[in-house]
């Protein structure tokens, strides 16, 4: 179950009680356990708890927590890019960077209107604005800690030395910002991102299996890009609908204070029934959010991930021709074989290491999607019929409510049976 | 039921409950910030507050607030207030669920609908608009108080009038539908059948039919309103006119939004029809029979002034005429003043809720078209995927997504018809219980007026007598003869006016409320619908996603 709660002051502290993840099962090796059972957002900062249950000797302590930022999930990110040993490895996409803008805005205008309202209006603002906040939270803490999951459930990254010391070390890791340097690196290595996929698409492929990846993660990877958008388009429908009946239901409360009469007070009732239609509407959007659009945008993410493993490889297989035609040359030249052969051989091997590691790794990543496919469905559908249920169950009460003094009504109780 | 405890496994989770002492929001937390707990062994106990996931504390005692709260012996007179306490009401204690008590793990379902299951069956869908919409069964049952067939000039008591009210009933059910096109291009015109069935012995049969169109309508509010409106009723106002939704239809355009047009003005027609029938002198004018029975009717001309904008501006100026006489109005009591302002705020609040309402039903349109466009780009997802078991399961949710953009598009259609149309023809109607004011205002300073011109007659009396001049006199004592008895007319007439204005009101007040009530229900009942068939469609999907592999 996911929950959480927290309390806002105007230093902008915000607490969070967890969310126990809802990922794919990464965690069921318990030799390393790890999860983020709680964050705290303070202005534009967030902190993860990282916390680590280990039975592994590399580590000093066999539990232990530290405090980590999104600045040093990145730099753990980048490392792991960076390390050459890698290369045939699907490196865990990136989590996103928190967003908190759209509560963050709400609460500016909490702040600045706060004289301005009742005590309700105030209070129920208030408690509106901490439900999207925990939703932005649950979110986050979901895609950083998969993140971590990822890394610790697989038989070499969870060995890597930089990873131990994300999970270990308790001091600020001092991440410092990215000079303009490797600002301006990053943006070169963009450009020769795309540059690879021209690369992908015209590399002559020798194996059935590479070719048949590629084909199937170029299609899937633009399928699953429009997916997500449409997912993302959809889920804000839903908040919009449930923003109406806020606006209802505010609507329906706010008779004059000194209107006395019965049609008041039935205004009031009905304003109940549009408020609880509204929380009803919101968690289907938050659910639909966190169970479908989230994991499209991570598979998203994720099979980047791993048409960056055919990037690399396919660059190893353009080496690798290229050092043969070296080779070729130099024999032909008479100069520079011993050198040449040394190459080649190097070429061939790095390529050899890539197809074979790759193979595996994009097989168990087929599976593995699989997997986080058929949970977040199942769990999605489950609170659909749920939250389905419960809004049915509501309707009929308060139609109940208010039928059951009729009997020569419309709707009369006995209404009910024919549901 | 709903517990308003939460105990948690710690196992699972591990809390902190925080809060910043330091707040300088005015009111504050009131919470000290306790320390991280060990975590581990310790039960997380959290207050209710904190908890906002599934939100059921607070939910078990409104939901049930109203049901405790009633006594369980049956309430005595029929109390107009409150909704919840007319006659004979009770408890009934099968609303009641058992508590379920917790689940283990994951899912710590604290709605207790997810085993104790309400049985449900399908209702046999009847078709959208008999759903949503009035149907002939749904009866008007008009009431013909006794005191409309003997006229009676003195004011009554508010509990006499009460007592009226709830007079002999008599059955009388309209319907209107059918719309038919009649004619071509621009000449061309909507013609609706409009149904009764009736057991009063005024009419000559007990089922028939006509056809009328559009200003046949208007004008019959035309003559209806130069009656009646004189004596202070309140007259419900038309619907209102549209060129471009007309335009559209005249033209031939065989689309989505000329259907809605029409389907909109049936409902309108019909709505408009149902609430003068409801109105127990209006049922009573031979006009209104003739135009529910006659088979020919003559054409109404001169309707533009009774076109929407028309109409409006009409409504308008009366409530600045009204704005301005009440300062000057002496009443004896201030019902009427009072009154007024609260028919104005109500305007004002039903406005707002009308544009909330439209916006909804917007939003629910777009999620219409968001839902179609995601199935379709999901069933392509599928279409690629080379997990057969998963590509089946994708395109099998790109069909749920289907069926759930047709569920959201009759929610579309029940928020517009049972909510929106409602909160619009309230608007109309507050506009038309301002008229009535209007009326009895006028009606005032008619006899004002009088008052006063007598007055100046007997001032000339007295100075033709002063003067000395007997020729005069006898005109000046005529005069004063006329004005005499037309102050004393227009006196029984203000009376009878503020006599009928004041039950008029009654029963508006009373239909509103009802009409209101019965509107939510509607609205309930389409929300239950729809929520059923969500949970069917779900519920047949879950398999397909479990058999993912």
């Amino acid at each position: 179950v996911q929950f959480g709660a927290f309390q806002h002051s105007c230093s902008n502290k915000i607490y969070l009680l967890l969310v126990r993840s809802v990922s794919v099962d990464l965690n069921n090796d318990a030799s390393l356990v790890i999860d983020i059972p709680d964050a705290l957002c303070e202005r534009d900062k967030v902190k993860f708890t990282v916390h680590t249950k280990t039975t592994l000797s590399s580590f000093q302590k066999p539990e232990f927590s530290v405090p980590r930022q999104h600045e040093e999930f990145i730099w753990l990110h980048d490392t792991i890019v960076e390390t050459e040993e890698y290369a045939g490895l699907i490196i865990p996409p990136a989590p996103p960077k928190p967003d908190f803008e759209g509560p963050r805005e709400k609460m500016h205008k909490l702040g600045e209107g706060e004289s301005s309202m009742t005590k309700e209006e105030y209070a129920k603002m208030k408690q509106e604005l901490e439900a999207e906040y925990l939703a932005v939270f649950k979110k986050t803490v979901q895609v950083h800690e998969v993140f971590l999951q990822r890394f610790s459930s697989h038989p070499i990254f969870r060995k890597d030395r930089n990873f131990q010391i994300f999970l270990e070390y308790d001091q600020d890791l001092s991440v410092r910002r990215k000079n303009a340097k490797e600002m301006f690196g990053g943006f070169f290595k963009n450009m020769v991102k795309s540059a690879d996929e021209v690369l992908i698409s015209g590399v002559k492929e020798v194996d059935e299996f590479f070719e048949q990846e590629k084909t199937f993660l170029l299609d899937y990877s633009s399928k699953i890009k429009d997916a997500t958008a449409k997912a993302e388009k959809m889920t804000r429908s839903h908040k919009n609908v449930a923003d109406d009946y806020n606006h209802i239901s505010g609507a329906l409360n706010s008779t004059a204070a000194d209107n006395n009469t019965a049609f008041k007070k039935h205004l009031e009732k009905y304003a109940e029934v549009f408020e609880k239609l509204r929380k009803l509407e919101d968690r289907v959007a938050s659910d639909q959010e966190l169970k479908l659009t989230e994991l499209l945008r991570y598979y998203t993410r994720d099979i980047q991930a791993a048409k960056d493993l055919l990037y690399r490889r396919a660059r190893a297989l353009a080496d690798n021709e290229n050092s043969n035609k070296a080779l070729d040359k130099a024999r032909l030249k008479g100069k520079d074989i011993a050198q040449a052969e040394e190459n080649q051989k190097q070429c061939l091997q790095k390529f050899d290491k890539l197809s074979e590691s790759g193979k595996k790794e994009l097989t168990s990543f087929k599976a593995r999607r699989v997997v986080a496919f058929r949970k977040n469905l199942i769990e999605m559908t489950e609170l659909e019929i749920k939250h389905a249920k419960v809004r049915r169950l509501k309707c009929c009460v308060y139609h109940y409510m208010f039928t059951r003094q009729c009997s020569g009504s419309h709707g009369k109780p006995g209404n009910l049976r024919e549901f | 039921m709903f517990l308003s405890r939460l105990r948690l496994p710690s196992s699972e989770i591990q809390s902190t409950l925080t809060c910043n002492g330091q707040s300088a929001m005015s009111g504050g937390c009131g919470r000290n910030p306790p320390p991280f707990p060990d975590n581990e062994d310790q039960e997380a106990e959290l207050d209710t507050q904190v908890l906002d996931s599934d939100d059921d504390d607070d939910e078990g005692e409104d939901i049930f607030t109203g049901a405790r709260s009633k006594p369980i012996t049956p309430t005595s007179a029929p109390d107009e207030g409150d909704i919840f306490s007319e006659e004979g009401s009770y408890v009934r204690s099968d609303v009641h669920h058992a508590t379920n008590g917790l689940h283990s793990d994951e899912e710590l379902d604290l709605f207790t609908e997810a085993t104790v299951e309400l049985t449900l069956t399908n209702t046999t869908s009847q078709g959208r608009r008999e759903i949503i919409g009035p149907t002939a069964s749904a009866c008007n049952t008009t009431r013909v108080p006794n005191s409309i067939l003997k006229p009676s000039i003195v004011t009554k008591t508010m509990e006499e009038l009460e007592e009226e009210e709830s007079g002999d009933q008599f059955e009388l059910n309209i319907a209107v539908t059918n719309p038919e096109k009649i004619g071509d291009g621009m000449n061309a015109y909507m013609s609706y059948k409009v149904s009764t069935q009736t057991t009063l012995p005024m009419f000559l049969n007990k089922t028939f039919s006509v056809r009328r169109r559009f200003s046949d309508f208007l004008g019959l509010y035309e003559k209806i309103s130069a009656k009646h409106s004189l004596l202070g009723c309140i007259i419900p106002p038309p619907p209102q006119k549209s060129v471009v939704g007309m335009t559209k239809v005249k033209v031939g355009k065989e689309d989505s939004s000329s259907a809605e047009f029409v389907e909109k003005r049936r409902a309108a027609l019909e709505r408009y029809l149902q609430r003068v029938v409801a109105h127990p002198s209006l049922l009573q004018d031979p006009d209104v029979r003739e135009f529910l029975e006659r088979d020919e009717l003559p054409r109404a001309v001169n309707t533009q002034a009774l076109s929407g904008p028309g109409l409006l501006k009409m409504i308008n100026r009366a409530s600045d005429a009204v704005n301005k006489m009440t300062i000057k109005m002496n009443e004896s009591d201030n019902w009427f003043e009072s009154k007024l302002q609260e028919v104005e705020n109500e305007e004002q609040l039903l406005r707002r809720l009308h544009a909330a309402v439209d916006s909804l039903v917007n939003h629910r349109k777009e999620l219409c078209s968001n839902t179609v466009v995601f199935s379709k780009s999901v069933a392509m997802l599928g279409s690629v995927e080379e997990n057969s078991a998963l590509s089946r399961a994708l395109s099998q949710l790109a069909e749920v997504e289907d069926k759930m953009e047709q569920l959201h598009q009759q929610q579309a259609f029940s928020d517009f018809f049972i909510l929106a149309e409602l909160l619009a023809d309230y608007v109309r109607l507050l506009g038309a219980v301002r008229c009535c004011f209007e009326q009895r205002m006028k009606v005032w300073q008619r006899l004002q007026e009088a008052q006063s011109t007598l007055q100046k007659k007997r001032e000339a009396e007295a100075k033709l007598l002063w003067a000395n001049k007997p020729e005069k006199l006898q005109q000046a004592k005529d005069d004063i003869n006329e004005w005499e008895s037309k102050v004393s007319q227009y006196e029984r007439d203000f009376e009878r006016v503020t006599c009928t204005v004041r039950k008029e009101m009654l029963r508006f007040e009373k239909e509103k409320a009802r009409d209101f009530k019965q509107h939510i229900v509607k609205y309930l009942e389409s929300l239950l619908h729809t929520q059923h068939r969500l949970v069917k469609c779900w519920e047949a999907f879950l398999p397909e996603a479990k058999a993912i592999a």
